[in-house]
């Protein structure tokens, strides 16, 4: 059976006497979309950096196609084609949004050492991701919703096998949010794998084949959106307590 | 064994000074985020008041130390924090440095106004004269004295921190500023607070070790990075760690006076002034690699439009124009001071990539202008062109050395380290005759200074100082030139990705270290260019004109002009020139020139992007008038309309009727 694309296991995080993650275990396949659940302080955050190298796991290791990266720092997991959107937003605010692609797009081609023209990425990535017609705008001056969708175009622009979106939604209204919903199916439909850490739950729900749930640094279950909708474990600690609020 | 007790404790005396100063300096940097390079001159400007009050006013010690410490000390920290260190909070780490290099600044040249330094003050310690055994051996009173105010200062502040309603404050501060605000304290009291203690720690400091340097300005200035070098044992946080640091300092220091042969070995006697520095490189060798941490990005006030080529060579052109047909022009002391800002300019220049684009800090651009300038002296006598390429060559490769310890932390450590490298070179390197590497003798200083060289340009004079004048200003602009267009290339892109989020451009697979490395030894060089032609501007040069002292107006300035634009360096080569003109005409306007970059630098509080890059951001705003695009796109419009005015640099928002008349003087839209 062939390796998983990202694979974290039993990851185990401490900040100070805090134990932020205790012994998650996550596998994500190519060409699907893994939702990542659960509410504020979850440990969901904290996953992300220690898949993408910000935080090193205190136990537990990171493998991406079987390959063991766990000791790798962020920009060689991004050489491996790794990227990721940010929950507080790093955009390269003083750039336009063109340049905040372009730059990504010559990032990757100084390490990728191809013939890929980094201008025509920018300009076919800005396009699917319907910011072309922003391109000369700076990009602290975009609203938060947009300024999401810049850091999904460029990380897409890095040609990445797997892509990490952190709360992409937030921000978007409804309509942005069923744009990017389409997108995010696309992208998945091409093979790329996607990990989604999202509070919107109606989006998690239309476009992940599969959730995980944390709850309190510990995951609750791994299951597909039918199957977590009905586990008991999952309403009394999330969804439940979202439920019991609307009554 | 007699000696090494001996040595021990006044080991321990120097420890204590330095505990005491790095403690203060640790408590200030740890509450507000505000690295204070200011420490040493604020103890310094302490010493030089005590010794107005105690020995020229002859006002009794409990007095003078009562009103100094208590009073006017705490109260200069608290005006310090009000109104500069407070406002820096959205400002980048290099703006907040600068402010306190202004008031390092600023200190230096009033104290220099104040008491005039051909003045002998003597200053004695305390007690002076009493001596008591210890272990047999004897010890002075001060020295005692000493040792205990430093273990007092170091439990005082632990009780503080630890006891007190607001050492509660201070430590929560440090964890989360913007918590302690939500539940009900006062943040603002707290770092105030500590501003309070910094500046009295730094003045007792400045008493205490006034005895054993002289009262001078400069070398009690500079306790701040033996002090620094303590702290950094202690990650800049760590008290406990911090005092121990200042043990190690200051035990080896007293250690190397004591056993290395220096009677015998001319070049060692320099070696203790130097531990302090080696001590902070082995600290930074064994310091953790910094995390990057996400959510570095916010709106910061600095803010720099692309440069153009077609700006950069009109400019270019119209400067070289002006050089040619204003030179002959100027007097010959004019001339000399106009040329100088030039060169200095150029070395100015070197900023624009590595702090401007780069957001690294260095403060040690002089130095490399004096390797640069020391190697096309000794390298070509007939002033050979293939010099200028060794004087940028081996100032970018003593760059990327001195910055390899630092690269992988924090941009502060980086500051930190090159100012510990220019003072490395000032007290040693500098110093010294020649060094030997690898069985090579490299020739320095020689008997203290060079016979200069200028670069022999095909078809020029350039002896003729009018000719040197232009070339200068042909070098700046060539120089300027391919600023530009390395700010226009990729690499300039990637320069400012780094500079605006490290955790996002490292994501793209951006290597972040080299990046800063490459930069570091971009700039290193074009200081070095710099350097080589500032020394032709007279038939000898000396290490004094390349100090570490001397890289702080230069920063200061280049920062008040716009440190990301070329025009920004043009304007500090300008007002260095103008400076200068008018240091050399009376003893006032000299002294007035020593403390204008220190209120230029604490301008900057204010003004963080410069003249430069405010006259060119209030001219696009005159041409863009009739665009919309100042408001966040895509945002509702309510909020576009309370944020446009924000981002458009205007303090309060523009009413419809105020808007409208603007409109009408302007003639838009009409």
């Amino acid at each position: 059976m062939a390796a998983p694309l990202l694979e974290l296991r039993n990851i185990t995080v401490v900040f100070g006497g805090v134990t932020a993650l205790d012994g998650v275990t996550i596998t994500v396949e190519t060409g699907g979309i893994h939702g990542l659940i659960g509410p504020n302080g979850a440990g969901k955050s904290t996953l992300f950096n220690v898949a993408c190298g910000l935080v090193q796991p205190k136990i537990g290791w990171v493998s991406l196609d079987g390959r063991d990266i766990t000791r790798l720092g962020p920009h060689r997991r991004a050489r491996l084609r790794m990227a990721r959107t940010f929950q507080q937003l790093e955009l390269f605010g003083v750039m336009s949004v063109y340049d905040n692609v372009l730059t990504a797009a010559e990032i990757r081609r100084g390490w990728a050492r191809d013939r890929s023209n980094p201008a025509r990425d920018a300009e076919e990535v800005l396009e699917r991701t319907g910011l072309a017609y922003l391109r000369d705008e700076r990009a602290d001056g975009l609203s938060t919703g947009l300024a999401r969708l810049l850091e999904v175009a460029r990380a897409l622009v890095t040609r990445p096998r797997l892509l990490l979106l952190d709360e992409p939604a937030a921000g978007l209204n409804e309509q942005e949010t069923g744009a990017l919903s389409t997108l995010l199916r696309g992208l998945g439909g091409d093979g790329l794998g996607i990990v989604l850490v999202e509070h919107d739950m109606d989006l998690v729900m239309q476009v992940s084949s599969c959730i995980s749930v944390l709850s309190m640094g510990k995951l609750l279950t791994t299951a597909t959106p039918e199957q977590v909708r009905a586990d008991p474990a999952v309403i009394s600690a999330y969804l439940g307590t979202a439920k019991a609020a609307a009554q | 064994m007699h000696d090494l007790i001996a040595y021990t404790i006044f080991g321990l005396v120097t420890a204590s000074i330095y505990a005491i100063a790095a403690s203060g300096l640790v408590v200030t940097y740890t509450t507000s985020g505000v690295f204070n390079l200011a420490h040493g001159a604020v103890g310094m400007f302490g010493a030089f008041t005590y010794w107005q009050l105690r020995f020229a006013w002859h006002w009794p010690a409990w007095l003078a130390l009562l009103v100094l410490l208590g009073v006017l000390a705490p109260l200069f920290g608290c005006v310090l924090e009000r109104v500069l260190m407070r406002n820096l909070s959205d400002a980048t780490e290099v703006t907040k440095l600068a402010v306190t290099i202004g008031v390092l600044v600023a200190l230096v040249g009033a104290s220099l106004w104040i008491w005039d330094p051909q003045t002998s003050r003597p200053f004695t310690a305390f007690y002076a004269g009493n001596k008591v055994k210890v272990i047999g051996v004897p010890v002075t009173w001060d020295q005692l004295i000493t040792i205990g105010i430093g273990v007092v200062c170091a439990i005082g502040l632990r009780l503080l921190l630890y006891r007190t309603r607001i050492g509660l404050d201070m430590r929560a501060v440090v964890d989360n500023r913007a918590l302690v605000l939500l539940n009900g304290g006062r943040p603002d009291r707290a770092s105030m607070f500590s501003w309070a203690i910094g500046s009295s720690m730094a003045c007792l400091a400045g008493i205490l070790i006034a005895p054993y340097l002289q009262l001078a300005a400069l070398p009690l200035t500079l306790l701040v990075i033996n002090a620094y070098a303590a702290a950094v044992i202690g990650r800049l946080r760590s008290l406990a760690m911090t005092a121990v640091g200042a043990i190690i300092i200051g035990l080896l220091q007293s250690y190397a006076v004591g056993y290395l042969p220096t009677s015998t070995v001319v070049w060692l006697q320099r070696i203790p002034d130097t531990i302090p520095i080696f001590v902070l490189f082995i600290a930074l060798l064994l310091l953790p690699h910094q995390r990057l941490r996400g959510g570095a990005t916010r709106r910061v006030r600095e803010s720099f439009p692309v440069p153009t080529f077609k700006l950069a060579v009109i400019g270019s052109a119209l400067l070289i124009g002006l050089a040619i047909v204003v030179g002959p022009m100027l007097g010959t002391q004019s001339l000399y001071s106009m040329s100088n800002g030039l060169a200095l300019g150029i070395i100015g220049l070197s900023f624009v990539p590595l702090v401007g684009y780069g957001g690294q800090i260095s403060l040690c651009q002089m130095t490399f202008a004096g390797i640069g300038a020391v190697v096309f002296a000794h390298a070509t006598g007939s002033g050979n062109l293939l010099g200028l390429l060794l004087a940028f060559a081996v100032p970018a490769m003593v760059g990327a050395l001195t910055a390899l310890p630092a690269i992988r932390l924090r941009g502060l450590y980086l500051a930190l380290a090159t100012a510990a490298f220019a003072q490395f070179c000032d007290t040693f390197v500098f110093g010294l005759s020649s060094i030997t590497v690898f069985g090579h003798k490299i020739p320095l200083f020689g008997l203290g200074s060079l016979p200069a060289t200028r670069p022999n340009f095909p078809f020029l004079n350039e002896s003729n100082n009018n000719v040197y004048f232009a070339v200068l200003a042909a070098m700046f602009c060539v120089i300027g030139v391919g600023i530009v267009a390395l700010r226009r290339s990729r690499y300039g892109r990637m320069l400012l990705a780094m500079r605006e989020s490290p955790a996002a451009a490292s994501m793209l697979g951006l290597r972040l270290t080299t990046v800063k490395l490459g930069v570091f030894s971009l700039s290193a060089g074009i200081a070095g260019v710099g350097g080589a032609l500032l020394a032709g501007l007279a038939t000898q040069f000396t290490p004094d004109a390349f100090s570490f002292f001397q890289n702080l107006p230069l920063l200061l300035l280049m920062m008040a002009g716009g440190v990301a634009m070329v025009g920004g360096a043009f304007f500090g080569a300008v007002a260095l020139g103008l400076f200068s003109s008018l240091g050399s005409v009376s003893s006032l306007f000299n002294r007035i020139s020593a403390l204008l970059p220190g209120l230029v630098g604490i301008g900057l509080g204010e003004q963080p992007n410069g003249v430069v890059a405010d006259i060119a951001g209030g001219l696009s705003k005159l041409t863009r008038r009739g665009r919309t695009t100042s408001a966040p796109v895509g945002a509702a419009p309510a909020a576009a309309a309370d944020v446009a005015w924000e981002w458009a640099g205007i303090d309060t928002p523009l009413t419809a009727s105020q808007q409208q008349q603007l409109d009408l003087a302007l003639e838009v839209g009409v």
